[in-house]
């Protein structure tokens, strides 16, 4: 807020600036009149790289927001239905809804493993206070989702950059049945978002699917399926 | 002119070498149950030079350590980057529990890389990718991930195979695997380095799809701990 109001007042000052030289000019020998830009709004751009570090869990098409108050997730409470849509079904679109996080960015397409993409957002004015959030789903699990909450970018330098080594959450809004019909990833080609919460109804690290081949016979999944710790590497640096 | 630059260089060398010159005290701790760790490579190197690196395919070099455990190539890479290296520092094999220590003055290099390969695994390593190296003495502690190569499919068969393209796992030095696996795969997914998923195993010691044994051959992140003395 601060802020805006010195850009304001730049702002007031070059217009005022402008007014008085061509008031000034009298149209013979003092030249042309300099014509004073309006000053650009300040960007600050932040480009957020994320790698798939599992061997068979394409993650859906990343969510990323700048935001100063609130949170994607917190680890003990319930999910909201927007993760609840990103962590079931790999659907980002209620979390970079505008009523949700005007400033938002999402990605182009899931990233297979092995897979990178470079997404970026800008804020203007300030980034006082700022912080960015992400989060994309394991698109082969019922509702496991990685990401980041409330990265303080507020103090970041151009060109300075964190990575971040993500674990893979549980929304807890889906039972981990890994039965066949109720995963939207390749490896089942189910259902996404159920709407009825049928779990614990908190976030939580998770533990891992079980799969075939580890005696869970109604497992859609097989042992290529499975993760550790931890599952992305994020890498945020201010570019502008 | 390239006189004048390296005179400079050396003042500047000679100013600094309070601050560039660290003396380090290395101690890397086996975190895991039931796994074995090949010889180490420790390299300590500039920030241009990465053993590996998350989602970037594996070197040959690498993936001869990864797949059989032969650290040549690996320190011979760090050579040509003018590395300080420091080869097999637990003089063998790093059994569960144990650790091992080493002393290393890394001249001007800021960063700190070591790989070894997980026995019995196809090419399941652990590494660290150039940890910046603190100017500040203290002591300081790394959780080291363990990755797959991406190189071989994890078939779990132990056949000796060790040699890059030769499908299997070298050797359990636990004496505790056993034989006559069908295999568990045939396919790698992610061809890239990444977190290693686990091994499967099973519990039947002369048959079955894994020579693993499900209860023993099995870790979760992270497997070493790593202790960094700067003195």
């Amino acid at each position: 807020m601060k802020l805006f109001n010195k850009h304001f007042l730049i702002t007031m000052i070059a217009m005022i600036s402008i007014g008085s030289q061509l008031t000034g000019c009298d149209g013979s020998s003092s030249g042309t009149p300099e014509v004073v830009p309006p000053p650009l709004p300040v960007a600050f751009t932040f480009e957020v790289e994320v790698i798939n570090l599992t061997n068979f869990q394409p993650l859906s098409p990343v969510a990323l927001i700048a935001h100063r108050e609130g949170n994607i997730w917190t680890v003990g409470e319930s999910s909201s239905d927007e993760l609840e849509l990103l962590a079931e079904g790999g659907d980002n679109s209620l979390i970079i809804s505008s009523n949700f996080a005007p400033l938002n960015a999402s990605g182009e397409a899931p990233i297979g493993p092995a897979g990178r993409e470079t997404i970026s957002i800008t804020v203007f004015d300030s980034i006082d206070g700022l912080y960015l959030s992400s989060a994309t789903m394991l698109v082969n699990t019922n509702d496991a989702f990685t990401g980041f909450n409330r990265l303080d970018v507020s103090g970041f330098e151009v060109g300075q950059s964190q990575a971040l080594m993500t674990p893979a959450y549980d929304a807890g809004t889906e039972a981990n049945s890994e039965a066949e019909g109720t995963i939207p990833g390749p490896a089942d080609g189910g259902e996404g978002l159920n709407v009825a919460r049928d779990d614990v109804d908190f976030v939580s690290l998770h533990n891992g699917v079980v799969t075939s081949d580890f005696g869970l016979t109604s497992s859609i999944l097989n042992e290529s399926h499975r993760f550790d710790n931890p599952v992305a590497k994020i890498i945020v640096t201010r570019v502008e | 002119m390239k006189i004048k630059s390296l005179i400079g260089a050396l003042t500047l060398g000679l100013a600094a070498v309070s601050v560039n010159a660290q003396q380090i005290e290395v101690t890397i701790t086996n975190l895991t149950h039931g796994i074995y760790f090949t010889p180490f490579v420790v390299g300590a190197h500039d920030a241009d030079f990465h053993v590996f690196q998350v989602g970037q395919a594996a070197s040959t070099e690498l993936t001869a350590q990864a797949e059989g455990g032969d650290i040549v190539g690996v320190s011979g890479l760090l050579d040509d980057v003018q590395a300080v290296v420091v080869e097999n520092p637990a003089g063998g094999l790093l059994a569960p529990a144990a650790s091992a220590t080493l002393e290393m003055d890394t001249g001007t290099n800021e960063y700190l890389s070591l790989t070894s390969m997980l026995l019995p695994t196809n090419d399941g390593f652990a590494g660290l990718d150039a940890w910046q190296i603190p100017s500040t003495a203290g002591t300081y502690w790394i959780h080291v991930n363990a990755y797959d190569a991406g190189t071989e499919a994890n078939d779990e068969i132990i056949n000796g195979g060790g040699a890059p393209g030769t499908p299997g796992i070298p050797a359990a030095p636990g004496m505790d695997a056993g034989t006559g696996a069908t295999g568990v795969t045939t396919e790698e997914t992610n061809n890239t380095v990444h977190i290693h998923r686990g091994a499967v195993g099973d519990d039947s010691l002369t048959d079955g799809k894994s020579d693993l044994d499900n209860r023993i051959h099995r870790w979760l992140n992270p497997v070493l701990r790593v202790r960094v003395v700067v003195q």
